[in-house]
């Protein structure tokens, strides 16, 4: 039998950029063949090409043995390929069948009526048959990001697709959502349809994939049977280097100030009856599920929403915060999950970026003292290791990790002495990741305080001195390093307290 | 299954009436409280000849607004309404007047031109990618000079052709319910249909919530785009020829400014201008509540002036009770 799929010497050229170069990939039927590679490794590129989104410069595509030429995703849907994207791409004004239909709806009159009656019952027979429960009817924007992303699975499956590529599908579900999702994948394995996994979480690929494709720079690395590959084989290839080993905080003095501490807080947003202290110099985490209220927290703590119940203390101090304005002149940062729409400006330059919220005390009479400004930004460059040309280079063109750092810097040179970290890692690659690690714990040395809200336990473990676990908007218990184990974790954050 | 319980809990938490439905309400209580007000107000207010009046002054405003609607919820803006009805104006009362070829032919003429203007800005937004605020406001120029130039700057009269005015001021049989403020309804049933139960709807929803999933999803979206700049052309070519007929004469200077009052109307409804969102209902009632304003203002014998600044204050309170009403969520 013919190889479901097999690309030869796939090479790609953007202007400036070789993305892809003589990448070859094959792929069985009933197969999970995950695919790995830091960021900007060019697995993207490789999936867009094979999805018809790009067009390949040179090499080969051949489908069940027969050679592919595609031109639009569309026509690569119809042909039993089909993409579930990292960010999502729904229309959240539409119901959940409009969404999985759309461009396909069941048609009445003059081709032009839509049969509404039919296109739910189609979406509620594709439900039966993945065994989900969701309300057809329902509008996207009601629906958690978890159940989004299984609305875009649903999607892809209704074409009966023969080829599943999914990009990072994990990202935004909690353990027992990834549990659903396997357990959809070893279903659509035993119907013969291959799959093509993009993950940077290692132990997904241990548990789901059958063979690991490794990307480097837009280069083939190698293929391994996951069986038999160690983990740390896997990210060697991928990072072309030794990756530092896993390992715990230093122990925590308890004695510290207290730099905050809420008391009773409750907001609007869910949150019940929250109390906890952050210590000079220490890195409390904060666990959780999605919606579990962690984020709201920091809301909460950065002024964006008002308190209904509750005090928050600064130094011993009682305070209101009224608005972000209020928190950050009382020294408190917050770096959003968001990077690209709430902590930068990615049009603009890495100086701009960083002097951005300090830009008063640079200016004489309205102007921007650039030769000031110039220093400064060179100065947190240097100290954070921030890999760029210059300081004039646009921050579009930097990696995650690189924007976090400046993300990073800019709340530096605001001399916040609390630090509320929202995903810290979210979309950086693994070496990437150790250097913001590593940085965290040089300003928590500092006596920087830090809140760091994480979804990676692993991350949580390695980084927080006391880690605070939250579901359903409660605080369900509160560990120290040493107790703290990711079965503790996941027991305290499934935990329901009425 | 553990996980299926899980994921049916999410549902049943978020189940809630849909935030349309609110709006059209708050929408739907302002008019019913402005009405009362009026009539309590003045004995002049609540009179079949000015209800059918403030109809009336509606329809043209309105059928822009209903074009304007699908528009707006692409998450597009067309500013070229208001001298494109003008330009349609002109057109019918070329063929009509000066070229003495039947009324139908000027009306379709009208209508044609419209629409085709439509067309065009949408080709323009989509081949040339031109923002839609650009390219529309290119198109009001284009439109306000072609206007003039083809009208040599005097309006043209239909004065000998009598059966043209019956078009928008004729009357149903039975009642004085004016033909105008009938197109007016039925376009708007029309629309509404269109908007809810039609692939088009669904696309201009869909590309108004998310343009680039819908591409993805392979939806041609330069087309439907086209499609909807084409159809809000189409009732501003219609609009044109009601506005004609009822001042009997094609005025190639007045047109200008309607396009603010039917994006107010629309944006009133409830229409959000990040497109995704947006009734026909909501427009309908929209464009009621400025009428009705501008009405109860004048029969309270409260200075022009005036009228258009408590119409601007409206449209700032609407947007705001929205802005509210979204918060809660």
């Amino acid at each position: 039998m013919n190889k479901l799929l097999e690309m030869h010497n796939i090479s790609k050229s953007f202007p400036g950029v070789k993305a892809l170069s003589d990448v070859s990939l094959d792929l069985n039927h009933g197969e999970v063949l995950a695919l790995v590679g830091e960021n900007g490794a060019g697995k993207s590129t490789l999936m867009k090409i094979l999805t018809g989104i790009y067009s390949k410069d040179d090499g080969e595509i051949l489908y069940e043995g027969k050679p592919l030429q595609l031109t639009s995703p569309k026509e690569a849907q119809e042909m039993g390929i089909s993409i579930i994207h990292q960010e999502l791409n729904l229309m959240k004004d539409l119901t959940i069948a409009e969404n999985i239909f759309i461009g396909r709806e069941p048609r009445g009159m003059f081709n032009f009526f839509i049969k509404d009656r039919k296109l739910n019952d189609m979406t509620n027979e594709l439900f039966e048959k993945l065994a989900l429960k969701l309300d057809s009817k329902t509008k996207v924007q009601n629906l958690t990001v978890a159940k989004q992303q299984m609305v875009e699975i649903a999607k892809a499956l209704s074409f009966d697709s023969k080829i599943l590529i999914m990009d990072e599908p994990t990202t935004a579900l909690t353990d027992s959502e990834i549990d659903v999702l396997f357990a959809i994948i070893e279903q659509l394995k035993e119907k013969g349809v291959g799959i093509i996994y993009i993950s940077h979480r290692m132990d997904e690929l241990k548990r789901i994939s059958d063979r690991v494709l490794i990307m480097r720079d837009g280069q083939y690395v190698d293929t391994l049977e996951t069986k038999t590959t160690e983990i740390s084989t896997v990210i060697n290839k991928m990072v072309g280097r030794e990756i530092f080993i896993e390992s715990k905080p230093e122990k925590f003095d308890d004695n510290e100030q207290i730099v905050l501490e809420l008391k009773n807080v409750e907001t609007m947003k869910q949150l019940k009856n929250i109390s906890f202290q952050l210590k000079k110099g220490e890195i409390l985490g904060f666990a959780g599920l999605m919606g579990a209220g962690r984020t709201e927290v920091a809301n909460a703590i950065f002024g964006v929403d008002r308190l209904k119940k509750g005090e928050i203390h600064l130094n011993g101090k009682k305070v209101t915060i009224k608005s972000p304005a209020k928190a950050v002149q009382k020294g408190i940062g917050y770096l959003s999950e968001d990077r690209k729409h709430l902590g930068l400006l990615t049009d603009l330059d890495v100086k701009t970026n960083i002097i951005m919220s300090n830009i008063e005390k640079i200016q004489n009479f309205g102007f921007i003292n650039e030769n000031t400004s110039k220093e400064i930004a060179e100065k947190y460059v240097k100290q954070l290791k921030i890999k760029t040309p210059n300081v004039n280079q646009k921050i579009k063109f930097l990696s995650g990790g690189n924007q976090q750092k400046i993300v990073i810097a800019k709340w530096l040179l605001k001399d916040c002495d609390i630090l509320i970290f929202d995903e810290p890692t979210r979309g950086i690659d693994v070496g990437a990741k150790g250097e913001i690690y590593k940085l965290l714990d040089e300003l928590a040395e500092s006596g920087k305080s830090i809140i760091m809200i994480s979804s990676e336990l692993p991350e949580i473990l390695r980084m927080s001195h006391r880690i605070v676990v939250m579901s359903e908007g409660k605080i369900t218990g509160i560990l120290k390093s040493e107790e703290a184990s990711q079965e503790k974790i996941m027991e305290l954050a499934t935990a329901y307290q009425a | 299954m553990k996980a299926d319980t899980i994921i049916e809990e999410h549902t049943k938490k978020k189940f809630n009436v849909s935030g349309n439905t609110i709006q059209q309400l708050l929408a739907f209580s302002s008019l019913i409280v402005l009405v009362l007000f009026f009539t309590i107000a003045s004995p002049n207010f609540l009179q079949t000849d000015n209800i059918i009046g403030i109809f009336l002054s509606t329809s043209v405003t309105g059928i822009l607004a209903l074009g304007a609607t699908f528009v707006i919820v692409t998450s597009g803006i067309d500013l070229s309404v208001g001298t494109v009805m003008a330009l349609s104006s002109v057109m019918t009362g070329m063929i009509v007047v000066n070229a003495d070829l039947p009324i139908m032919v000027g009306v379709v003429g009208g209508i044609a031109t419209g629409a085709f203007c439509g067309f065009i800005c949408g080709l323009v937004i989509t081949k040339l990618k031109i923002p839609p605020f650009v390219a529309t406001l290119a198109m009001m120029m284009i439109a306000k000079g072609l206007a003039l130039v083809i009208s040599k700057a005097s309006p043209i009269y239909f004065t000998d052709k009598p059966n043209f005015s019956k078009i928008s001021l004729g009357t149903l049989p039975g009642t004085s319910i004016p033909y105008a403020v009938v197109i007016f309804f039925a376009l708007g049933i029309i629309a509404a249909i269109l908007l809810s139960k039609t692939v088009f709807g669904r696309f201009t929803i869909a590309i108004g919530s998310n343009e680039e999933a819908t591409r993805l999803s392979g939806v041609n979206v330069d087309r439907w785009k086209i499609m909807v700049y084409s159809v809000a052309g189409l009732f501003t070519g219609i609009a044109g020829v009601i506005m004609a007929s009822r001042l009997n004469s094609a005025q190639p200077a007045l047109g200008q400014g309607y396009e603010l009052e039917a994006i107010a109307a629309v944006v009133i409804g409830g229409t959000s201008l990040s497109g995704g969102k947006g009734t026909i209902v909501g427009t309908l009632i929209g464009a009621l509540i400025m009428s009705v304003l501008t009405n109860g203002l004048r029969v309270l014998s409260i200075p022009q002036e005036w009228q258009t600044v408590v119409v601007g204050v409206v449209i700032i309170f609407a947007v705001f009770m929205d802005i509210l009403r979204r918060r809660k969520e």
